[in-house]
């Protein structure tokens, strides 16, 4: 176990240093520091004494160092278009991105379980094939689209009338067919402060509003694909002889189904379901935007318009080290679930 | 009345292209305390016979009509709840393949512990204690520490002792053993066949050993049945099949066995292989194989091509082929002068 | 049996011709008894022809500046009261007619969907190939790059190969050359997939006998790899293709639709999806809501088919 933990935390490491060099080759080629500190009216000869004194003109490894030893104090420097350290403003964009991303997580995380590992268990039922064709639709769906389909339905409403509306049942069909709208979709609301930069969606009814429509977007891209990877590894499961073995014993089918095969079904799922709900955060730029939820997405979106390198830099380091923790807790769940981990040190 | 007794068993796969018939009128019984053996090449419907007779047999397979009797009750009729109760109780079953037998990720004591409970209202303390009992009785070493041990920390023999633990853990009166040591090292088969068969013999439990070697079916079981593409050829008591095996498919089973060969020549074989099931020979199955069936001219019999053969008796066993039923009408022949 | 079936086939009688091979094949036997694959197929091969014919279908050019009637902006399509019978599908907030616009942009999308899969078909199967059949270091450097750029997800990847992109073009150049770059990214993006699957393959396929034999025979690796070993990766890689046109489709759209894509001049279906978001809330939901139909099903078949061939041909089915 030890070995693994060793071995997974110097992986988490070669990532980070490979991302910490790309973000610094952007920062070191894209970003000109000296254009933003001082105008364009400053000679050349002045803004070369700048650059000299700032270590600009220092070899590539020397710099890197630098940025380096910066970076693990967090910092990255101060933004072109906020004026104030980089690390503050993505800070102040974090809580908004992960309780989105949490929120997010809880949908996907309840709904795919029951329902891949129903349509895994009856996959003749009308029930799950509706859950499959829901799915693949779900797949196609991007997310943006799915979110700007939530606001024309439950913001803006939608007001359809195939029906005749002079008689009765027409008039109900019509109503049914129809939404007021109404739902919040823009922005966050009134987030209740907890602490520091942290102001909390959790906390009220209201606060949950704002979340509902981004989440539920956020949430469409993953839960299709949870639910078929559930559902055929599950299926796989299904097949297996420790399944048949516990049969002949004579073990209760509830107990197989949520006991023998669900241990062994979440396995893969927690390998690749994991990275997924990291890659989320990715997905959080696309949500964000819809809904101008003033998160990391949004605020890295801003970033690249407006060309503010350090942010863009800031971001990606932060970006990739959520990336690596998570996966990282990941690897280590999976360590703990998996029996076979402890002897190999990677999954048999 | 025999403590099973299975009649004209038929069963099925439901495939796209038409149902294919996996086994057909299988009839055979078991004695309290008997051991059974089957045996056929691979394909011929031995295992899907063991799993039929717990009703385990995977979609698309289905028991398509015969009967099943277990001491007084109808299996193939019975409901999953009440067929659970026998599962692994009365009837237990041993897998061919110990490291894909045991769920990876329970513990042994957990998957021996949860079997008590499914069948008796026992407390974990005690299911325990039985559990370690019969660990002790397969012979595994420190009993006690294996029991929180996964399945992956266990050799592939100690594992099976592990399933044999399992199979006897609720003095079941039938165990079906499915080729419990083809996936072994040859070196512990014979120890691990040794101990099943101490077991059953001191337990005085019905064993149905299903597997391909002549060898050891002759060694352990008392009866056994011939089969051969969903079907039963021959029947009998163990020992007079071995010694005079009657139709040509057990004889050519036999001389195809290394110790029958001259040393130096080359090995016995049947000629052909097994046909599938989808594709089989009109008539009896195996005549195109049949040397009986190839006249000398090279035409076939019409007989073999053209009837299923019907059971007669033979001495005390139960043959069904036409050679044999031909011979028996000319007023039997001695088999050593027809070789 | 014969090591060398498989670059040899038989001669003795009249080969089939390709065509009877097809018929007889188990593909096209399930293809006929499959439904939803023949209207899925039905549907591709109907976008695939109004994006070819794009230009003669569209009733008007879009990207014609003189043919547009900014007057006639934002009409409602056909069924919607106040609709003009001269723009079916009605008008975008330009003025453009939107059928002839989803037409050409429906163009733009396949286009980049299909090369910037051809792109990393190529990049992940070469790679895929050297790291299975070298294994050593290289195997290890090539997946440890596969590995952590899955592990940020393909979205971010070209999301930030994106900006860079642009930012080092600049933004009038980038949209000049959007379609090539977004091939390049999408496909600079997403070759993981392709390495990781034929690596699997070849490392099955590597321990059989007849990549033994062809060895045995003196080959050289590149053609072992190519001629050999590369022919009986073929249906995984097939399998693939087909999620990741759609994935491409997807990711560009989603490009486009964050303004790191197609200009709004020379519209994709994300762009138009993009460009008309702004009009949703005064009530002008066509603009945004027909292209990402058209771009749902899109998908939507591709995918559909995707899942059929899976089914049909999966190698794990047919390799026991």
């Amino acid at each position: 176990m030890i070995a693994f933990l060793i071995k997974r935390l110097f992986h988490a490491l070669l990532v980070m240093f490979v991302i910490s060099v790309i973000a610094f080759a952007i920062q070191d080629n894209l970003g000109d520091p000296i254009q933003q500190m001082v105008g364009q009216s400053v000679p050349e000869s002045e803004r070369e004494a700048l650059r000299e004194q700032l270590g600009l003109n220092d070899p590539f490894p020397v710099q890197y160092l630098r940025f380096a030893s910066n970076a693990l104090h967090f910092d990255f420097g101060y933004s072109y278009v906020f004026n104030e350290p980089t690390t503050e403003v993505v800070l102040r964009h974090l809580p908004a991105t992960l309780e989105l991303v949490f929120a997010a997580s809880i949908l996907i995380i309840v709904l795919s379980v029951p329902i891949g590992v129903y349509s895994a268990i009856r996959p003749r039922a009308w029930l799950s094939r509706f859950f499959m064709g829901v799915s693949i639709i779900g797949i196609s769906i991007p997310v943006f689209l799915t979110a700007i389909v939530l606001i024309q339905i439950f913001a803006i409403g939608v007001s359809w009338s195939p029906f005749p509306a002079d008689t009765g049942w027409g008039a109900t069909l019509n109503g049914i067919l129809s939404t007021d709208g109404g739902m919040p979709a823009y922005g966050r609301g009134n987030p209740t402060h907890v602490f520091g930069t942290w102001y909390t969606n959790f906390s009220s009814l209201d606060g949950l509003i704002y979340l509902v429509l981004p989440a539920i977007s956020l949430a469409s891209i993953m839960l299709p694909l949870f639910i078929r990877l559930i559902r055929a590894e599950m299926q796989e499961v299904l097949q297996s002889e420790y399944i048949k073995f516990a049969r002949a014993k004579g073990i209760p089918m509830r107990r197989i189904y949520f006991l023998h095969a669900l241990k062994n079904t979440m396995l893969p799922v927690i390998t690749v379901g994991g990275v997924q709900i990291g890659t989320l955060v990715a997905y959080t730029i696309l949500t964000e935007t819809v809904f101008q939820w003033p998160g990391m997405g949004l605020m890295f979106l801003d970033a690249i318009q407006r060309s503010d390198i350090p942010l863009i830099v800031t971001y990606l380091m932060i970006v990739g080290l959520i990336f690596v923790i998570t996966n990282t807790i990941v690897d280590l769940i999976y360590g703990l679930v998996n029996p076979t981990v402890k002897l190999t040190g990677k999954p048999a | 009345m025999a403590l099973l007794e299975v009649n004209n068993l038929d069963v099925r796969f439901a495939l796209r292209q038409g149902d294919v018939r996996a086994l057909r009128d299988v009839c055979f019984s078991l004695d309290r305390g008997e051991r059974l053996g089957i045996v056929g090449e691979s394909g011929a419907g031995k295992s899907v016979a063991a799993f039929s007779l717990l009703n385990l047999i995977a979609r698309p397979g289905y028991i398509a009509g015969g009967s099943i009797n277990f001491d007084g009750h109808e299996l193939t009729s019975m409901s999953d709840r009440a067929l659970r109760k026998i599962r692994g109780h009365r009837i237990s079953m041993i897998f061919q393949d110990p490291m894909m037998t045991l769920n990876p990720v329970l513990t042994i004591g957990e998957q021996m512990i949860e079997c008590l409970k499914a069948h008796r209202r026992i407390s974990s303390r005690e299911a325990r204690a039985i559990s370690l009992r019969k660990l002790e009785q397969v012979q595994i070493p420190s009993p006690d520490k294996r029991l929180d041990h996964y399945p992956h920390e266990l050799s592939g023999g100690m594992r099976q002792r592990i399933i044999i633990a399992i199979a006897l853990l609720l003095d079941p009166d039938i165990i079906i053993a499915d080729e419990p040591t083809t996936a072994l090292d040859v070196t512990i088969q014979a120890e691990i066949m040794a101990l099943l068969l101490e077991l059953c013999e001191k337990h005085n439990v019905a064993l149905i050993l299903i597997t391909h070697d002549l060898g050891v079916v002759s060694q352990v079981t008392q009866r056994m049945l011939v089969m051969y593409a969903g079907r039963v050829i021959e029947q009998g008591p163990t020992r007079e099949i071995i010694n005079d095996p009657q139709p040509p498919y057990t004889q050519g089973l036999m001389n195809a066995l290394p110790q029958m060969a001259t040393p130096g020549s080359r090995l016995n074989q049947i000629r052909g292989s097994m046909p599938s099931l989808n594709k089989l020979p009109s008539g009896c199955a195996f005549h195109p194989r049949c040397d009986f069936a190839t006249r000398p001219e090279g035409e076939l019999r019409p007989a073999c091509v053209d009837q299923v053969p019907q059971f007669v008796d033979s001495g005390n066993c139960q043959v069904a082929c036409h050679m044999v039923a031909e011979m028996q009408q000319a007023e039997r022949i001695p088999v050593e002068e027809k070789q | 049996m014969s090591t060398t079936t498989t670059t040899a086939p038989a001669t003795t009688a009249a080969p089939p011709s390709r065509w009877q091979r097809f018929r007889d094949s188990f593909l096209f036997y399930s293809f006929k008894r499959d439904l939803v694959a023949q209207l899925s197929m039905l549907v591709f091969l109907l976008m695939i022809a109004a994006a070819v014919f794009a230009p003669w279908l569209a009733s008007m050019n879009p990207y014609d500046l003189a043919q547009i009637d900014i007057l006639a902006s934002e009409l409602p399509p056909f069924w919607v009261d106040g609709s003009d019978p001269m723009y079916v599908m009605g008008t975008d907030a330009q003025g453009r007619d939107l059928l002839s616009t989803i037409l050409h942009g429906l163009r733009v999308s396949l286009i980049i969907g299909f090369g910037a899969v051809i792109l990393q078909a190529t990049l992940g199967v070469c790679f895929g190939l050297l790291a299975g059949y070298m294994g050593g270091r290289i195997d290890a450097f090539l997946m440890r790059v596969a590995d952590i750029q899955l592990s940020f997800s393909t979205l971010m990847v070209a999301i930030i190969v994106g900006a860079l992109v642009k930012a080092i073009f600049g933004g009038a150049t980038f949209s000049d050359y959007a379609v090539w770059l977004l091939v390049l990214i999408i496909g600079l993006a997403e070759w993981p997939q392709y390495a990781r699957t034929v690596r699997a393959s070849v490392l099955a396929e590597k321990s059989r006998e007849y990549v033994d034999a062809a060895r045995v025979m003196g080959l050289r690796s590149r053609r072992i790899m190519f001629r050999h070993i590369l022919p009986n990766t073929l249906s995984p890689i097939f399998v693939i293709s087909t999620v990741q046109v759609a994935n491409a489709i997807i990711s560009e759209a989603a490009l486009s639709f964050l303004g790191l894509g197609m200009p709004e001049t020379h519209p994709s279906l994300g762009s138009l999806i993009k460009s008309g978001f702004d009009y949703i809330q005064s009530g002008s939901w066509w603009i945004t809501l027909i292209p990402g139909l058209v771009l749902v099903v899109v998908v939507l078949v591709i995918n559909l088919l995707g899942d059929w061939l899976r089914d049909v041909l999966n190698p794990r089915l047919y390799k026991g």
